[in-house]
């Protein structure tokens, strides 16, 4: 051995710094290993992802392997794995394999690509919904966060105020009122330019210290804001708001995200507060790194957990309530075919066809229960207490 | 004390006022029209029309027509304009037939959450603990309205009682045995379902809440001393576990008039959930907004009664 190389062998008892033996992603296939539950629940999503995107690919285009539109009146009401009447269809009318897997409804349309369809509305419907409330969220709780201390001046209040107010009444056809509240708006802008040049050298009024005193900290307003969209009960808002827009897939995505974003805020503000104090961020600010940059590669990934577990449960309610909202007849409009409206239209023939009722009832039921159980097992596999030091 | 009172009761009537702001707009800035003063309605001439805009003011500005509606409403004058009445009236009666409904489903939730939480915490792991999670992750993902129709062939195929309504139609002849038992199957089934959400996320609280107490130093020291594992549990474990739950008492008053859209449609059974969900499809302004903003006042109180009854039980908390 050369004296080199034993110069750099630290021995033993020194202990090196290593980066950690596992990946991350290691580390999370070996904890979603020992939750049975948690594990069962991924894989029923993963295969949930994949029928969901088969779905889609078999079931769009001109000519779909799977048609779900496709009415056979000869064939109505048939139960599942029976067998088509050949003689009755013309060719391009029978089903792929002839048979129909999951039976047909009450138009003879193929339940089973009906259901394909549906699969991907309601992952579209869980993952868009979702994604809205999570971006609303960690932007309104990140901003409570960690610019929570700062405080709104009066005078930005009025300008916002303006603001609103003037392009809601060019909205509803008031343009003379409208251009009007506008142009103070402007007007304010300019005042307050030439206030912050004049400031240095005078003394400010009682009036000026009115308007560009501190009215309110924006973690005081935000968390009011959450506060104030919490009275609302929410699955009567978004019935409210869906029965009075005009109905499409879209709205009610949007509709579901912009009433489920409150739990994401508090929790990212929570987490932010405690962040924000921490070493790493005084370090970062430091090295001169702007707050943005703080924000998203610092903070943020310390104060994701949280906002994962929420966003999976979050996942399943708003499938959940898309169905609720189809089951009323409020949810996606009838040429698109979603597990809640197979199921509400299943209902009238629960007695003659039963399968129209159980066959969406029950997949709802396993991928609902599957996000629950693999967020549930998120929660323990990202809480840092549960975790094992190797 | 009473500066915290005073605090928060400010602070909630502005945050009423703003929830009525919104919830206003968001009504009248939507696309359509009360099926009234629907230009497109071939039953009204052109007169009826401005006559039906004059008697709901919707010929006002929208300010004046804020200002009107909430004017009405605290002077008791608001009516529908689906058919006249007073839209208190309305909600009273409404408010009345639900109430059996919430309480039979909050006795429901409380009394079996309670013992399930504490054995799954008690026996924590085990069987019981594994089979209760895995029901309770069960009844949070059931579709209501699946469940409900499950439930409703299982009843009526296996004892051939009517369910559907708050009584069977007709039943004015029968005896009060039959006319009890009536009354109470059909108010079973929707507070059963009204229930099974409240129960799986209540004993998963429970249970966690049990886990935390039994963790502390003072049950080992109970344990140590060879206390019965019964008074352990139940007079040391419980008693501090339960103290989040008094404050859930202020959290379930909103439940007395969201009622359930959806098991009350599928019930027909006439309660509030049912009439909003009409005032909805009928665009009847006055009625959901009034809905709107009285369980907009429920859920400040609720949140209030649960602020002061946490400062009454915990004492080491101060405001």
């Amino acid at each position: 051995m050369t004296p080199e190389k034993e110069h750099i062998n630290t021995p033993d008892y020194i202990e090196a710094p290593s980066a950690p033996k596992h990946t991350r992603m290691q580390e999370f296939g070996r904890m979603l290993g020992q939750n049975r539950l948690a594990a069962i629940g991924f894989f029923i999503f993963l295969l949930f992802f994949c029928c969901a995107v088969t779905g889609l690919v078999l079931t769009s285009g001109s000519k779909p392997v799977f048609d779900p539109a496709m009415i056979r009146l000869e064939e109505k009401l048939r139960p599942p794995l029976s067998k088509p009447n050949l003689k009755a269809l013309r060719p391009d009318q029978v089903p792929v394999f002839n048979i129909y897997l999951m039976g047909t409804d009450d138009l003879g349309r193929d339940v089973f690509a009906r259901m394909l369809q549906g699969a991907w509305v309601s992952l579209t419907v869980g993952f868009v919904a979702v994604g809205i409330s999570v971006f609303i969220g960690i932007f309104m709780g990140g901003i409570a966060g960690y610019f929570g201390q700062h405080h709104i001046k009066t005078i930005h209040i009025l300008f916002f105020l303006c603001l609103m107010g003037g392009t809601g009444l060019i909205l509803i056809n008031a343009v003379f009122a409208g251009t009007a509240l506008l142009l103070l708006c402007l007007s304010t802008i300019v005042f307050s330019l030439s206030a912050r040049e004049r400031s240095a050298e005078e003394k400010p009024s009682a009036l000026k210290a009115l308007f560009l005193g501190n009215a309110v900290s924006v973690d005081t307003l935000i968390m009011r804001i959450v506060d104030i969209m919490l009275c609302f009960p929410s699955f009567f808002l978004i019935l409210t708001v869906v029965a009075l827009l005009p109905a499409s897939i879209y709205n009610i995505m949007i509709v579901i995200g912009l009433t489920s974003w409150m739990g994401t805020t508090r929790f990212v503000r929570a987490e932010f507060l405690s962040l924000r104090e921490q070493d790493f961020v005084a370090a970062a600010k430091a090295l001169g790194i702007g707050n943005f940059r703080i924000i998203f590669r610092h903070i943020m990934p310390n104060a994701v957990a949280p906002v994962l577990v929420s966003a999976t449960i979050g996942i399943a309610s708003a499938i959940l309530t898309e169905a609720g909202l189809s089951f009323l007849g409020f949810g996606v409009p009838p040429p698109h075919a979603t597990w809640g409206n197979i199921l509400s239209d299943g209902k009238n023939f629960i007695f003659d066809a039963p399968w129209l009722t159980f066959i969406p009832g029950i997949a709802i039921l396993i991928v609902v229960l599957s996000f629950n159980l693999f967020g549930e097992g998120l929660r323990d596999i990202l809480n840092p207490k549960l975790r094992e030091r190797h | 004390m009473l500066s915290f009172i005073g605090r928060s009761v400010v602070q909630k009537t502005i945050t009423l006022f703003f929830v009525s702001i919104v919830s206003f707009l968001i009504i009248h800035l939507a696309p359509g029209k009360p099926s009234q003063v629907n230009p497109l309605n071939p039953k009204f001439t052109p007169e009826i029309l401005e006559r039906f805009q004059k008697e709901f003011h919707l010929d006002k500005p929208l300010y004046v027509q804020y200002i009107y509606f909430y004017r009405d409403l605290f002077t008791g004058k608001t009516v529908s304009w689906k058919d006249n009445q007073s839209v208190l009236a309305k909600i009273w009666g409404r408010f009345l037939n639900s109430l059996p409904l919430f309480i039979v489903g909050t006795l429901i939730t409380w009394t079996l959450s309670f013992p399930v939480g504490i054995r799954s915490a008690i026996h924590r792991g085990g069987i019981y603990d594994q089979t209760a999670t895995f029901l309770s992750y069960l009844l949070i993902s059931i579709p209501g309205f699946f469940f409900a129709y499950v439930l409703i062939i299982f009843v009526v195929t296996r004892f051939h009682v009517p369910v559907i309504g708050m009584e069977t139609f007709g039943i004015t002849n029968a005896s009060i045995a039959h006319m009890i038992m009536d009354r109470i199957w059909h108010l079973l089934l929707p507070s059963v379902l009204g229930a099974t959400g409240g129960i799986a996320i209540l004993s998963r609280y429970v249970r966690s809440q049990m886990l935390e107490v039994e963790g502390q130093d003072y049950i080992r020291t109970a344990k140590a001393k060879g206390l019965p594992p019964d008074q352990v549990h139940y007079k040391h474990a419980f008693r501090n576990a339960l103290l989040p739950f008094v404050t859930m008492f202020g959290l379930i008053l909103p439940g007395l008039i969201g009622g359930s859209v959806i098991i009350e449609t599928i019930f027909s059974w006439p309660g509030m959930g049912r009439m909003a969900y009409e005032a909805i499809l009928a665009r009847d302004y006055p009625v959901i907004l009034t809905v709107n903003f009285v369980s907009a006042v429920l859920v400040l109180a609720g949140t209030f009664v649960s602020d002061l009854l946490y400062l009454v039980v915990d004492p080491r908390i101060r405001l």
